[in-house]
């Protein structure tokens, strides 16, 4: 059913927070994510040419970088992006076939593959580049938001994350419910002024980013006295003197 | 976004097939069709092989055609089911519609071919809807999209009934709605150029990674060093330089040219006018061609910021 379920008052709305702050780009999270996904829900995550030139498969998360700004005010972006499972996808409702559906008890948008035509109308109507074509299997696959880590009784409660937030070093990546706010997702998104991408075109995502924080502006006053430390001082007379009109 | 053939052959066979079929139905029920068996069967035949043709190409681009059926499920929702619900029930009356003009049984044809009519129409609306209702792709997400491809189908259509009445000696009432409906679509396509090279796109890099407060965002790495699904089907560009001949070449050969020669063939009469209607449908159906290669290859997705590719890039 590519209807949306209706969207009920406190309802669950699982998603990732995403620091661009601390993300490194070291990459970790699409590897990892590749690797559970290609024998998990939605498996296998095909790649052709593995080993040689012209080496293209399907990945569920894609780590890009940015320059913003110019000069001192300039930062460096490290941006990872996937799946932002949002509250009105266009990607569910122009399904024909039902394949391409959001899960009304955690807000959670996946693909039933058995039943997926190909069309790839799907990759065209979302505006994150989500979805990519599986080929060999003639569907369509996007992240899953590791449905089959996170509610998965045979793991360690500490490790029912999706696999990109398990593994990420620079703890860049957080997972939760957005849709409680006393979560710790979204106390964090309201501490640090998270925010969702493009919200021009109305698609209401669910995952957020924390955006970098800035280095503080250069002090505007006139500039303090390069003077000597006052350990610096040798003669003892002249270090009283520094002392009292430092005061 | 990256024009696939199939897409390509699918909407512009199928818009003229049903175009036909379309002015076949409402003409000929109004009486200003020949009624004989030899062109009823010939019209609607070829209308109904042009729209087979198209949706079985159609079906190229999918991968998975065997499951093609299950498209029909979700119409609440999906304009791409809606099209294809509209297709399948359109079959009903246009198949008895072409018994029936064989049969020259007036009483089924008639209103069979006024349904036919009336089917062909919002099955082309669907299509155009299918594309005016993506908001990631500002060119295709434009009110003039969905009735251009209604009117370029009625304009294809009407080209080809005036190229086969034209062989019953009755090309002149198809000719001039051809002609009519030629120069109303080149005016609607100049209008339409004219307003996507004006409009701004409404997403940006900086909106996309919401980057903007920092500043002007530009690409340091890309995400992968191969190419990959995303950039292959939506971050298509064409060159400026071949926009503009291919568009000139659309607007001309589909548009300008095929109304003159119809107003020739109006003008005309007899075989002279049938040969013209012959070409003139010939050149329809190739600048239709150009008309919707460059319907998708000036389209521009917001998938294509990430990686940096602005439009006109």
């Amino acid at each position: 059913m590519t209807s949306l379920p209706e969207a009920l008052p406190g309802a669950k709305k699982l998603g990732l927070v995403i620091d661009l702050d601390t993300c490194v780009g070291c990459q970790a999270c699409a590897t990892n994510c590749k690797e559970w996904n290609t024998s998990g829900h939605m498996a296998p995550l095909p790649d052709h040419n593995p080993y040689s030139a012209g080496q293209e498969g399907v990945w569920f998360n894609r780590v890009h970088s940015y320059e913003a700004g110019e000069g001192e005010e300039g930062r460096t972006v490290h941006f990872p992006r996937s799946c932002m499972h949002c509250e009105t996808p266009a990607c569910v409702t122009v399904c024909p076939t039902g394949a391409s559906y959001k899960r009304a008890e955690d807000g959670i948008v996946l693909v039933n593959t058995d039943i997926c035509i190909g069309c790839q109308l799907c990759a065209w109507a979302c505006p994150y580049g989500a979805r990519e074509f599986d080929d060999d299997a003639g569907v369509m696959k996007k992240c899953t938001l590791c449905v089959d880590r996170i509610y998965n009784e045979t793991i360690p409660e500490e490790r029912r994350v999706p696999a990109c937030v398990s593994t990420c070093p620079a703890q860049a990546r957080h997972f939760g419910d957005l849709g409680d706010p006393n979560s710790d997702v979204s106390k964090l998104v309201a501490d640090r002024g998270g925010y969702g991408l493009m919200p021009e075109l109305d698609y209401k995502p669910v995952n957020r980013y924390l955006p970098p924080r800035l280095a503080p502006k250069a002090d505007a006053g006139p500039p303090r006295d390069a003077g000597p430390l006052p350990s610096q001082i040798t003669n003892p007379l002249l270090r009283w003197v520094d002392k009292v009109l430092s005061r | 976004m990256n024009p696939a053939p199939s897409i390509i052959f699918f909407t512009v066979a199928s818009g003229a097939g049903y175009g036909l079929l379309f002015w076949m139905g409402l003409l000929r029920a109004l009486g200003h069709l020949p009624r004989t068996a030899g062109f009823g069967a010939l019209a609607v035949g070829l209308a109904l092989v042009l729209v087979m043709l198209g949706l079985l190409s159609s079906t190229a681009h999918l991968g998975r055609p065997e499951r093609a059926w299950r498209a029909l499920s979700q119409w609440r929702s999906s304009w791409l089911s809606r099209e294809g619900v509209a297709a399948v029930v359109t079959f009903a009356p246009a198949g008895l519609f072409f018994l029936a003009v064989i049969a020259q049984a007036e009483w089924v044809a008639v209103p069979a071919g006024l349904l036919a009519a009336a089917g062909a129409a919002v099955t082309v609306w669907c299509t155009g809807m299918i594309y005016a209702s993506l908001p990631t792709i500002r060119q295709w997400h434009h009110p003039l999209v969905a009735p251009g491809y209604l009117l370029f189908g009625a304009f294809s259509g009407a080209a080809l009934l005036a190229m086969l009445a034209g062989f019953w000696g009755a090309a002149t009432l198809p000719a001039a709605l051809a002609a009519v409906l030629g120069a109303a679509g080149f005016l609607l396509k100049r209008a339409y150029w004219a307003s996507v090279d004006a409009g701004k796109p409404g997403s940006t890099m900086e909106s996309a990674t919401g980057l903007g407060f920092i500043g002007k965002v530009r690409t340091l790495d890309p995400p992968h060093t191969e190419t990959n699904y995303l950039l292959r089907e939506m971050a298509f560009r064409i060159g400026r330089v071949h926009a503009q001949r291919l568009r000139r070449i659309a607007a001309l050969a589909g548009f300008v040219l095929p109304a003159l020669l119809l107003v020739l063939a109006l003008l005309s009469g007899g075989m002279l006018a049938a040969m013209l209607a012959v070409a003139a449908a010939g050149l329809v159906t190739l600048g239709l061609l150009a008309e919707r290669w460059l319907m998708f290859a000036e389209a521009t997705h917001t998938v294509a910021l990430y990686y940096g590719v602005g439009e006109r890039g």
